[in-house]
């Protein structure tokens, strides 16, 4: 069994009796201790941030050609805390108690509640940085609904919250840039971690541009490097997303915790074609006040707004009536996938479900005519107003619509199917945010640790800058104090010298294949396979088909690859090989672990395994666990255990009925 | 809608690295849905240039959601082409018809070189931050968010300029390579709120002095940037920077007293 070093004590005092007792590193020794951070999410920019604040020296390192444009921009619809502005009942323990059963009962209590307790402090933080929120009349924040919950506690930026609090954090990180706290790194990428007498100590990066590879020492290594739903190939990713980083600690010792539990979103824009690169999510925002339906006669071509209101399955409304549109994401998405495979779905695919603003026009038009003393409006007027109303809203969503299918959503009705969108799943960590290797971080999205089987809306970019700005300034201290002696190792150590070897050797190996087929075209035959026998739906003969496929693939990936140009320049495609190759290796991983786990929870559903009205059935008795996988070089995997212990919340059969 | 496919000639510039020349490249490209974005006919054709064993087009992109700021080409003499208001990513392959010949350039500014065929280095814009574009608050040091009550006009007006997705096509369509509505855009966003107060001053003529030393020309209003913007970042906060900076600049000595 694996130890998540918890603080003793009661759940509501772990986080506070943990600060009051962590090792503190005074201020003229943080300035001889260097940390790397990898990433520049919400994630990395607000760690590296933090701790360049506290006086330690930092490098941050990104792909991208600035630490702005790292994917937690794409986020649209919101961030959660328990402020209770709303005066309905929110609190932090409402927080923690719906993140709990929103995971479906698989993530570690006194991690989720730490969450809570600091999210308000992020909305603070934010606001002093001067982060937009959207605001009410008077002055004060305004709120919005999500998936999972009955209160009002998601603060927005329009349908750019994540571009919003990412450029907050941004700010912050390019100003200690200034100072000189912070050494920034753009277009590179880590591509091994050193490892020092069991202690990482450093990392080897490859220079986009010029190809060279670099070596980089620190006393510890921070990844906030993200998820890894690009192995699926089409998600909502950012196309340079990857698992490569998370995944060179993992082959470094580091265990990855619970890599089955994939999030597939119910609201995105549904696969056109073949030529699909990626997918665009529509914000679960879009559910406050759009309401999915399918025909309730299978196969019916009209189009949607010809569809007559009596023959139309408003079927979330009808299945989960207290919560409605507002299901949790994993229960939103199974049953639009459970309409569509029984016939009902619409579009020439067949694959997608309407979310439709027709009647929040109308609410919201009547509301404002009888603003303006109009009580006997006509149904134009309505419309009119109706439309400002959703226009101010979601405004930029329904132009990004719009862009990308040439539909226009306040005229008919949108098309939507799930869609990869999170994976809960990524590096074990313990309370401190540490790897099973001492002095290697995992924050955000690239750990397991917060959500559980299933992640409610806006509670990403919430888990972020908890992780970067409020939990890892204390933690890591509690690890530095003790390295305040190690002086840096140069960077000649033979360590460095055979990771660097090791890096530089796979990559010729990779670039001298000189096989027949592109690394998009393995990229793409992976994402079917794991889409098909991995996705909404799994069991166990199809993920047996898929560890061997996957097998397959593999071999012949690094026999039959081709890679044009050469090392020792710019070459996006050899950038993506290497993180293609890694995707292989996880995905045989993530299906081993979803074999493994015989149950349903959250996002992992198991067909297996099922109550009678097709929900998710948990096996508490077998499953209360998290898995952490150790890489055994050559050998396959070996399982961990980490077990849950549930002192707060009981756990029961989700309902959301 | 309906759909179609198209032939296209693509007239696309490649250069190998910073310090080689470039030139123009013709390309054909064949069975083109009008579905698919402009980047993913790129897709397309690069996965063709490889099974030909040539080298592909380099380009930046990444969120394909347009909001990274990464994608910049400069299609038929317009910085992310013809569809106003619309990132190169998010353009899509029903603005063009068969037979269309298409011209692709990187970002041409002094400020922004080039490294390969269609990507620029844009560190500029990092480092016109880096000179003041924030508020110096450290982690912790916050008031409740509700202590802070902003008027709402103002509040998505600083929004409004904080949609920039710093991706330099104001830069690249500016006949002197200004960076101002950039820079305008983040002075702005933060001279709006309160928080931003105490360094505005200070802000606007940093931020001001680091765009000329990174060589980006003056602005001459001719309301290029704002044509081009993927935001639609007005012009109007161009005016709103100016007016920060000469206050600044006429209240300077005063404030050191």
């Amino acid at each position: 069994m694996l130890n998540p070093k918890i603080p003793t004590g009661p759940l509501e005092k772990k986080w506070t009796n943990y600060k009051d007792h962590c090792k503190l590193v005074n201020p003229a020794n943080k300035r001889k201790l260097e940390i790397i951070v990898i990433g520049t999410g919400l994630a990395g920019a607000s760690a590296a941030a933090s701790l360049a604040e506290l006086g330690y020296k930092v490098k941050s390192f990104c792909f991208q050609d600035s630490p702005r444009r790292a994917h937690s921009i794409a986020a649209q619809g919101g961030i959660n805390a328990a402020k209770n502005y709303q005066n309905d009942g929110d609190s932090v323990y409402r927080l923690f108690y719906d993140t709990i059963k929103g995971g479906d009962y698989r993530s570690r209590e006194s991690n989720t509640y730490r969450l809570a307790e600091v999210s308000a402090n992020i909305i603070d933080q934010c606001v002093a940085q001067g982060v937009p929120f959207a605001r009410e009349y008077g002055g004060l924040l305004s709120n919005r609904s999500f998936g999972g919950v009955q209160v009002q506690r998601t603060f927005y930026a329009a349908g750019q919250t994540g571009q919003q609090l990412l450029i907050g954090a941004y700010q912050a990180l390019e100003r200690q840039i200034a100072l000189g706290a912070v050494e920034m790194y753009s277009r590179h990428e880590m591509l091994d971690i050193v490892v020092i007498d069991g202690k990482a100590r450093g990392v080897i990066v490859r220079n986009l541009i010029t190809g060279e590879l670099e070596r980089y020492f620190g006393h510890a290594v921070v990844l906030c490097s993200g998820g890894y739903g690009n192995v699926f190939y089409l998600s909502t990713n950012a196309m340079g997303s990857n698992v490569t980083a998370a995944w060179k600690a993992h082959k470094r010792g580091a265990y990855f915790g619970n890599p089955c539990y994939t999030q597939i979103h119910p609201t995105c824009i549904p696969v056109t074609g073949d030529h699909q690169s990626k997918l665009t999510l529509m914000s679960e925002s879009l559910r406050n006040d759009g309401r999915i339906w399918v025909p309730k006669k299978q196969g019916d071509n009209r189009k949607g707004n010809e569809i007559p209101e009596e023959e139309r399955d408003y079927y979330l409304e009808r299945r989960y009536p207290a919560f409605g549109n507002l299901v949790p994401r994993d229960v939103a998405s199974r049953a639009a996938k459970e309409r569509c495979d029984a016939g009902y779905g619409v579009g020439t695919s067949k694959q997608a479900v309407f979310l439709d603003f027709s009647d929040a026009i109308k609410r919201y038009g009547r509301i404002e005519c009888g603003k303006l003393g109009n009580h006997h409006p006509d149904a134009e007027e309505i419309r009119h107003h109706g439309m400002e109303v959703v226009k101010e809203k979601y405004g930029n969503l329904f132009d990004m619509y719009e862009k990308i299918t040439g539909e226009n959503p306040y005229e008919v009705p949108m098309r939507i199917y799930p869609a990869v969108h999170y994976t809960m799943g990524g590096l074990w960590v313990d309370y401190e945010l540490m790897t099973t290797v001492p002095g290697l971080y995992a924050l955000g999205e690239c750990n397991f640790s917060d959500h559980g089987a299933n992640r409610l809306g806006a509670s990403a970019l919430m888990q972020g800058l908890a992780d970067g700005y409020f939990v890892i300034p204390y933690t890591i201290g509690n690890y530095l104090a003790d390295e305040i002696r190690t002086p840096a190792t140069p960077t000649t150590h033979p360590a460095f010298e055979e990771a660097e070897k090791a890096v530089a050797e796979r990559i010729n190996i990779l670039m001298n294949i000189k096989g027949a087929h592109t690394t998009e075209s393995f990229h793409k035959r992976l994402g079917k396979i794991m889409w098909d026998k991995c996705g909404m739906a799994r069991n166990s003969a199809g993920l047996k088909e898929a560890i061997s496929e996957i097998k397959n693939l593999k071999e012949e990936f690094w026999k039959n690859l081709r890679i044009p140009g050469e090392i020792k320049e710019m070459n996006p495609e050899l950038d993506k090989a290497q993180r293609v190759a890694d995707f292989i290796e996880l995905a045989e991983l993530v299906c081993m672990d979803a074999l493994a786990r015989e149950e349903s929870c959250g996002g992992h559903f198991r067909e297996e395994y099922q109550t009678a009205d097709g929900e998710a059935l948990r096996n508490d008795d077998r499953f209360m666990f998290v898995s952490a996988w150790e890489f055994k070089n050559g050998n396959g995997w070996e399982m961990h255990k980490e077990e849950l212990k549930y002192e707060e919340v009981k756990p029961t059969q989700r309902s959301y009925k | 809608m309906e759909h179609y496919t198209m032939n296209l000639t693509l007239k696309v510039w490649r250069q190998k690295n910073s310090a080689s020349n470039g030139r123009f490249e013709t390309l054909e490209v064949k069975n083109i849905s009008s579905e698919m974005s402009f980047l993913e006919m790129f897709d397309v054709l690069n996965e063709r240039l490889v099974n030909e064993g040539k080298d592909p087009v380099a380009f930046d992109h990444d969120c394909r959601e347009g909001i990274c700021g990464m994608c910049s080409m400069y299609i038929n003499g317009r910085p992310h082409g013809p569809w106003h208001g619309t990132t190169t990513c998010q353009l899509h392959m029903r603005a063009f018809k068969d037979g269309d010949t298409i011209v692709v350039e990187p970002w041409r500014a002094n400020a922004f070189p080039v490294i390969k065929d269609l990507m620029v280095d844009r560190t500029a814009f990092d480092r016109i931050i880096q000179a003041g574009g924030y508020i110096s608050v450290n982690t912790g040091n916050a008031v409740d968010g509700n202590a802070i009550p902003i008027e709402r006009y103002k509040a998505e007006k600083s929004f409004a300029a904080a949609a920039c997705i710093g991706c330099g096509a104001c830069v690249a369509a500016c006949k002197n390579s200004s960076a101002m509505l950039f820079t305008a855009a983040k002075v702005s966003h933060l001279a709006l709120l309160p928080q931003g107060d105490p360094e505005r001053k200070t802000r606007a003529l940093n931020m001001i002095a680091q765009m000329d030393k990174e060589g980006f020309g003056s602005c001459t209003n001719t309301g290029a940037c704002e044509a081009v913007c993927p935001k639609e970042i007005s012009i109007d906060y161009i005016a709103r920077l100016n007016s920060e900076y000469v206050s600044a600049a006429f209240l300077q000595d005063e404030e050191k007293e």
